[in-house]
């Protein structure tokens, strides 16, 4: 009960193309995240999805059933917006349950679906305040009550944690991936967070400039990414790239991450010297400035005792490392 | 305001300056109002003083009330003014809404064409206008006034009131269409409340020409029955001889609606005037 197919979206905003090609599958009960930079179009895939705009071209199926032409309401989707979207008039009670009342049903079960999103958000007390009188969480939990009372077939999220601070983010971040697991509902979750990403999906779709570079769980993109986009979008600190030719190994660049990068004062097969060191208490990012390949990231966990100008050597873990052509993509061994 | 970038001659001078632009401001205001209440030979010898036991005289208002028909210009000009206003921000807010929310062709260019009015004043227009008028049988009809003083209105208010909404976040009308609200739903619901500031400000501007206006009543509807305020007024101006104590009473009685209807908006007025500035 709630599957979305897309087949050759695109989507053109006059004469320039924002999405250019899109083919993808959510299964049912799927977490499936978009991520992607700012202004890649997860935006405009998203509202494409539930129709606030209307695709250039190609088909966009919700359980097999091409919904083109089937306006918003009637597409059984309900979507939390960044920005809350409540409506300011309303009482928390109503809001949730303004949906439903435009839909027709009675008041009885409006009020027992309300009752039953505000238990499984903790709104009770909330529920006659209008949202002027509400913390930005606690709009946020509303936004996301409102998207349950209507039962949908697809939950859409478009970057619904930006506005929050970083504790509230993490507490809510948890609460989504509960009430997936609550729900058992479709949801497609849009974020330019790649800890986002990796921490709430089943499948990430990694975007950019308006194609999808690679579809995967997160652990698949994390270790098996396809092209160099992939590589350097997927993990935190980015993964270094290192010119092939001087290493003399195959293809145009080898990516390494920080964290398969061998740091030793003595020897190694890159020469260099330490830039800058961030102590963040469970790992140390060290910083090294090297030639040919530029500034490259070592991750160590735990503390390391490296000085800034202090000459150093570095080397990739032979069995971590991955190869990209000429033109970013990923050549297998 | 920050006690850091305040301080007392900087208060001092602001205030200072204020206060005389208000002096200067409500000076005619407040001559015409204490000369209302005075005798015709006090006007004349003592312009500046006000009213006293001896002076005091009602004799304006007494005119006024008794001849011509003032309650009913009183109406007349109430009329004009209340229905052209509501003609105008309705009809000005939803074409505002039509331009900032809707992709279509020649969008900016309707944009430019309606707020071109802005600049060409509509008496260019007067012959014209008559003519149609004249045409349409609606010479000497209050229905001539209003549609004039819509037209007249419109381009100031699409073009403040299309700013203003294109600010209103899209997140809260595309949730308002996921929850199934008509596109009407969503404007007279969601987007006319958060426009409310400038819906004031807007009002004001478009007010005031419309209730002091002189030309319009005189040219399309002077008809004893249709006569406004301003119109009205000015049976006591002869060629020869003027009733001052008349003509400035009718004129303190005219200040009131209009005083009226500003205190109605005054609030959002200000909350419309600053919102730029603070935000
Ligand atoms: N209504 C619009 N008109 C023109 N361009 C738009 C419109 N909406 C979005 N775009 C453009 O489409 C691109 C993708 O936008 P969006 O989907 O919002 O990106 P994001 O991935 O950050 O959510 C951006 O370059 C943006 O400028
Ligand atoms: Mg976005």
């Amino acid at each position: 009960m709630g599957s979305l197919r897309l087949s050759r979206i695109t989507k053109s905003f006059g004469a320039t193309d924002v999405i250019k090609g899109v083919d993808l599958e959510v299964r049912d009960g799927e977490f499936c995240v978009f991520v992607g930079p700012s202004g890649c179009g997860k935006s405009t895939l998203l509202r494409i999805i539930a129709g606030l705009e209307d695709a250039t071209s190609g088909d966009i199926l919700i359980d097999e059933a091409r919904v083109n032409d089937t306006p918003p309401s009637k597409r059984e989707i309900a979507m939390v917006f960044q920005s809350y979207a409540l409506y300011p008039h309303l009482t928390v009670r109503d809001n949730m349950g303004l949906g439903l009342k435009q839909a027709g049903e009675a008041k009885e079960a409006i009020s027992a679906r309300v009752t039953e999103a505000s238990r499984m958000l903790s709104l009770d007390a909330l529920l006659e305040r209008r949202p002027a009188e509400l913390s930005g969480g606690q709009r946020q939990r509303v936004a996301i009550g409102r998207a349950i009372v209507r039962t949908p077939k697809l939950f859409l999220f478009d970057e619904p944690l930006s506005n929050l601070d970083a504790a509230l983010r993490v507490a809510t971040r948890i609460e989504i991936a509960r009430l997936h697991r609550e729900l058992k509902a479709t949801m497609i979750y849009v974020t330019h967070d790649q800890v986002e990403a990796m921490t709430l999906a089943d499948r990430i779709v990694v975007l950019n400039g308006g194609r999808v570079e690679q579809v995967g769980a997160p652990m698949e993109l994390y270790d098996n990414p396809a092209n160099v986009f992939v590589a350097g979008f997927i993990g935190s600190p980015q993964m270094n790239f290192l010119k092939a030719a001087p290493l003399g190994l195959q293809g145009e660049t080898v990516g390494v991450r920080p964290e398969h990068l061998e740091i030793s004062r003595e020897a190694g097969e890159i020469a260099g010297t330490v830039s800058h060191v961030e102590h963040l208490g469970g790992e140390t990012n060290i910083y090294v400035r090297t030639e040919p390949h530029g500034l490259l990231t070592v991750r160590r966990f735990g503390s390391a005792a490296y000085g800034v100008d202090e000459a150093v050597f570095l080397t990739p873990d032979p069995t971590r490392r991955f190869f990209f052509d000429a033109a970013g993509l990923r050549i297998r061994a | 305001m920050s006690q850091a970038r305040s301080s007392l001659p900087r208060t001092i001078a602001a205030h200072a300056a204020l206060l005389t632009y208000t002096a200067i401001a409500l000076f005619p205001v407040f001559v015409i109002v204490i000369n209302a209440f005075k005798s015709r030979r006090a006007i004349f010898t003592e312009p500046l003083a006000l009213p006293d036991a001896e002076s005091f005289d009602l004799v304006g208002f007494q005119t006024v009330l008794k001849q011509g028909d003032f309650l009913l210009y009183f109406q007349n000009s109430l009329v004009v003014t209340v229905v052209s206003l509501f003609c105008v921000l309705l009809f000005g807010a939803m074409a505002a809404f039509a331009l900032s929310e809707y992709r279509f062709r020649g969008n900016m260019m309707m944009g430019l064409y309606l707020a071109l009015g802005i600049m060409i004043p509509i008496r260019l227009g007067t012959v014209a206008i008559l003519q149609m008028m004249v045409a349409s049988g609606l010479v000497n009809t209050l229905t001539a006034l209003i549609l004039v003083y819509t037209a007249q209105g419109l381009p100031l208010a699409v073009f403040i009131l299309s700013e203003f909404m294109r600010g209103i976040s899209d997140d809260l009308k595309n949730a308002g269409r996921i929850d199934g609200l008509s596109e009407y739903r969503i404007f007279f619901t969601l987007v006319l409340p958060l426009v409310r500031p400038a819906m004031a400000t807007v009002a004001v501007f478009s007010m005031i020409p419309i209730w002091n206006d002189l030309w319009f009543p005189l040219i399309l509807a002077p008809a004893e029955e249709t006569k406004t305020v301003t119109l009205g007024a000015q049976v006591f101006i002869g060629q020869f001889v003027t009733n001052w104590n008349a003509v400035l009473a009718a004129l303190s009685l005219a200040i009131l609606p209009v005083l009226v209807l500003y205190l109605l908006f005054s609030r959002q007025l200000i909350r419309g005037i600053t919102s730029g500035a603070v935000k």
